[in-house]
C-alpha cells in the first residue's frame, strides 16, 4: 500500500513536466514583460538609450500636460460604452429570436456568424472605409431611402460611430454562445411560468436573463477588455482622425512607442489601459456577485 | 389564436431575414466590387458590376512594390500554419498536465493561468518588442512562433483542459495497468479522443493569427516578409491614385481561406464557441 502511494506521487510530479512549456512561457513572455513594462513606465526610455529612472514624470505628463491623453481616454471610453452593450444586446436579442424551432437555423446562424469570422482583419477594415466614404455605397443607400447623406469619416463623432458599427456588426460569436446557453435553460421553468400567467417579457427578465447571467457576464468582461485595447479599426478605417476623433488609447500607445520611440511614456499609457481594465472588471465582479445564477451553487 | 401565431411566425422570419441582409450586405458588396471598374465602386447604388471582368484580380495580384501577392500569401501561411501547429501541440500537453495530475502548487498555478486570460496584450507588447529586438528576432517570424511554442495562449489551454476533464479517468488507469507511461497514455489513448477539441482550437488559432494585424505591424518591417494584412494596409496609404477595385479583389482573396475553413469545419466552430464560454 505504502509503495503504491509513493509510486502515485512520483507519477504526479510528471504534471510539472507537462506544464513546463507554459511555465517557462509565462515567466519569460508574460510575467517578465508585465513587470518590466511597469518599471519602464517610471523611466525615460527610448529605442536607443537605456532606461533612466524619472519617477512619476511620465504619469504626471500624461495627466497634466498631454491634452491628447484626455481626448484618447474619452474616445476609448465612449467606444467601449457603445460597442460592448451594443454588441451584447444585439447578440442576446437575435439569440432569443433564434431560440425556437426555426427552419434553416444552420444557414441563419452561419450568415450571422460570418462577419465575426473576418472580424478584426485589415481586409474588412478597408471594406468599411470604402463603404462609408462620402461617395460610398452607404450614402447611396441613404439617398435612395430619401435620407440625407452623412460625412461618415469626415466628422469626429460620425467617424467614431462608423468604427463602433464595424465592431457591433461582429456580434455573431457572442450570439452563438448565448444561443448555446439558452438551449440549456430547462423548459420546465417556462412552462411553470406560463401556468402562473407570466407574459414573454416577464419570462425574459425572470427566467432567461438570470439563467444565462454567467455567460453574459463572461462576455461582458472579455468584450470590455478587447474594446479598451482597440487598435486595428481605428488605425485602418480612420487613421485615428479626423481631428483625433477616433484616436483611441491603443493608437496613442502605438504612435508614442513605435512612431516616436517613447517607450517609457507608452508603457505608462499601457498601464492606464490596464488600470481601466482592472477597475471595470472589479466593478463588474462586485456588481454581479450574488446576482448570478449557477446550477451548482457557483463552486469552481 | 392560430392566425395570430402564424402571422407572428411570418414577422419573425421577416425580421431575421432583414437583419441577415444587413449582416451580409457588406460582404456581398465586396464580392461584386472586385469585378467593378475603379470608378464604378463610388458614386452608384448598383450592387452588380457592369461586366464581370477579372482585371482587378490580375492587376491587383501584381501588388505595388517589388513583390506580388503570391509572396504575401506565402508569408501569411508561413506565419499562421506553424503558429497554429505549435499552439496546438504545446497547449494540449499543458492542458493534459493540468487536467490529470495533482502536482504541488497546482492550485496557484492554475489561478495564474486563469489570471493571464485577462492579461491585456497592450501591457506586454512594448517589453516584448525590446526583448525580441535584443534577441535579433525583429523582422522574423519568431515573435509569432515563440509564444505558440511556449503555450502562451491560456484560452486554448483552458478549453482543452475542460475537454480532457470530460474524458473518463478509467481510460488513464487502464493504460497505466497495461504498463503505459504517462506520455504513452496521453499520446495513444487521450490524444485520438481529443480530435474534435483540437479542431476547434486549431480553427480559432488559425483565424486569430490570420486576422492579426498589430503584431505583424510591430514585428515585421521589410516588405519581403509582409503578410497579406500589411500588404493591404500599405496599398491603401501609399499613393494618391488608389485602385480600390484591385484592393477589394485582394482583400476578398485574403478572406477566402477563412471562408473555406469555416464551411469545412463549421461544426467545430460552433462547438468551440458554445463550449469555451460556458462556466467550468
Amino acid at each position: 500500500m505504502k509503495k503504491a502511494k509513493r509510486k502515485y506521487r512520483k507519477r504526479d510530479y510528471m504534471g510539472l513536466v507537462y506544464i513546463a512549456p507554459w511555465l517557462i512561457g509565462f515567466l519569460l513572455l508574460q510575467l517578465y514583460p508585465f513587470v518590466t513594462s511597469f518599471i519602464y513606465s517610471f523611466t525615460d526610455y527610448g529605442f536607443f538609450n537605456e532606461p533612466a529612472f524619472v519617477g512619476l514624470k511620465n504619469y504626471i505628463r500624461l495627466f497634466q500636460y498631454d491634452p491628447e491623453f484626455y481626448n484618447s481616454l474619452r474616445v476609448t471610453i465612449v467606444y467601449t460604452l457603445f460597442t460592448v452593450p451594443g454588441k451584447l444586446a444585439m447578440a442576446l436579442f437575435i439569440a432569443c429570436l433564434l431560440n425556437r424551432d426555426i427552419k434553416g437555423i444552420g444557414v441563419i446562424r452561419t450568415v450571422y456568424y460570418l462577419p465575426s469570422l473576418f472580424g478584426g482583419s485589415v481586409a474588412v477594415a478597408i471594406l468599411w472605409k470604402i463603404l462609408f466614404m462620402s461617395d460610398g455605397a452607404i450614402n447611396h443607400i441613404l439617398s435612395a431611402l430619401h435620407l440625407p447623406a452623412v460625412q461618415w469619416l469626415g466628422n469626429k463623432n460620425t467617424a467614431l460611430v462608423t468604427i463602433c458599427m464595424l465592431e457591433i456588426w461582429q456580434f455573431g460569436s457572442s450570439m452563438v454562445m448565448f444561443l448555446a446557453a439558452l438551449k440549456q435553460v430547462p423548459s420546465a421553468l417556462y412552462e411553470a411560468a406560463s401556468i402562473d400567467g407570466a407574459g414573454p417579457v416577464k419570462k425574459f427578465f425572470s427566467i432567461t436573463l438570470p439563467q444565462i447571467s454567467p455567460i453574459i457576464f463572461f462576455n461582458l468582461i472579455m468584450q470590455t477588455i478587447t474594446a479598451l485595447q482597440n487598435f486595428t479599426s481605428a488605425f485602418v478605417v480612420t487613421g485615428g482622425g479626423p481631428n483625433k476623433g477616433t484616436y483611441v488609447l491603443g493608437m496613442k500607445l502605438y504612435t508614442d512607442a513605435f512612431g516616436y520611440y517613447k517607450m517609457g511614456y507608452a508603457c505608462a499609457t499601457s498601464w492606464v489601459i490596464f488600470a481601466l481594465i482592472m477597475v471595470v472588471t472589479l466593478l463588474l465582479f462586485r456588481y454581479s456577485s450574488g446576482k448570478m445564477y449557477y446550477e451548482d451553487g457557483g463552486d469552481f | 389564436m392560430k392566425k395570430k401565431k402564424i402571422s407572428g411566425r411570418i414577422l419573425l422570419y421577416i425580421l431575421i431575414g432583414l437583419v441577415g441582409i444587413v449582416m451580409l450586405y457588406p460582404l456581398v458588396w465586396m464580392f461584386f466590387a472586385t469585378f467593378k471598374e475603379n470608378n464604378e465602386i463610388f458614386g452608384t447604388l448598383k450592387l452588380l458590376p457592369e461586366s464581370f471582368g477579372l482585371d482587378a484580380y490580375i492587376e491587383g495580384w501584381q501588388g505595388i512594390g517589388k513583390y506580388n501577392y503570391s509572396r504575401y500569401f506565402l508569408n501569411t501561411f508561413l506565419i499562421v500554419i506553424p503558429t497554429t501547429l505549435f499552439t496546438l501541440i504545446s497547449c494540449t500537453i499543458v492542458a493534459y498536465g493540468f487536467a490529470r495530475f495533482r502536482f504541488p502548487f497546482k492550485k496557484i498555478l492554475f489561478a495564474i493561468l486563469i489570471g493571464t486570460l485577462m492579461l491585456p496584450n497592450t501591457v506586454i507588447i512594448i517589453p516584448r518588442y525590446m526583448m525580441f529586438n535584443k534577441l535579433g528576432w525583429l523582422n522574423t517570424y519568431m515573435p509569432f512562433y515563440a509564444p505558440a511554442i511556449l503555450a502562451c495562449y491560456p484560452f486554448f489551454i483552458y478549453m482543452l483542459m475542460q475537454f480532457i476533464r470530460g474524458l473518463p479517468r478509467e481510460l488513464d488507469e487502464s493504460a497505466y495497468i497495461d504498463g503505459c507511461g504517462t506520455f504513452r497514455c496521453f499520446a495513444s489513448i487521450l490524444l485520438p479522443l481529443l480530435k474534435p477539441a483540437l479542431f476547434s482550437a486549431g480553427l480559432f488559432q488559425f483565424m486569430w493569427t490570420y486576422n492579426d494585424f498589430m503584431n505583424s505591424l510591430i514585428f515585421i518591417n521589410s516588405v519581403e516578409k509582409y503578410p497579406i494584412a500589411l500588404a493591404l494596409r500599405t496599398a491603401i496609404d501609399s499613393e494618391a491614385n488608389i485602385q480600390w477595385n484591385e484592393i477589394m479583389a485582394m482583400a476578398f482573396l485574403s478572406v477566402i481561406p477563412l471562408i473555406i475553413l469555416f464551411f469545412a469545419g463549421q461544426k467545430y466552430f460552433v462547438e468551440g464557441i458554445s463550449t469555451s464560454g460556458m462556466k467550468g
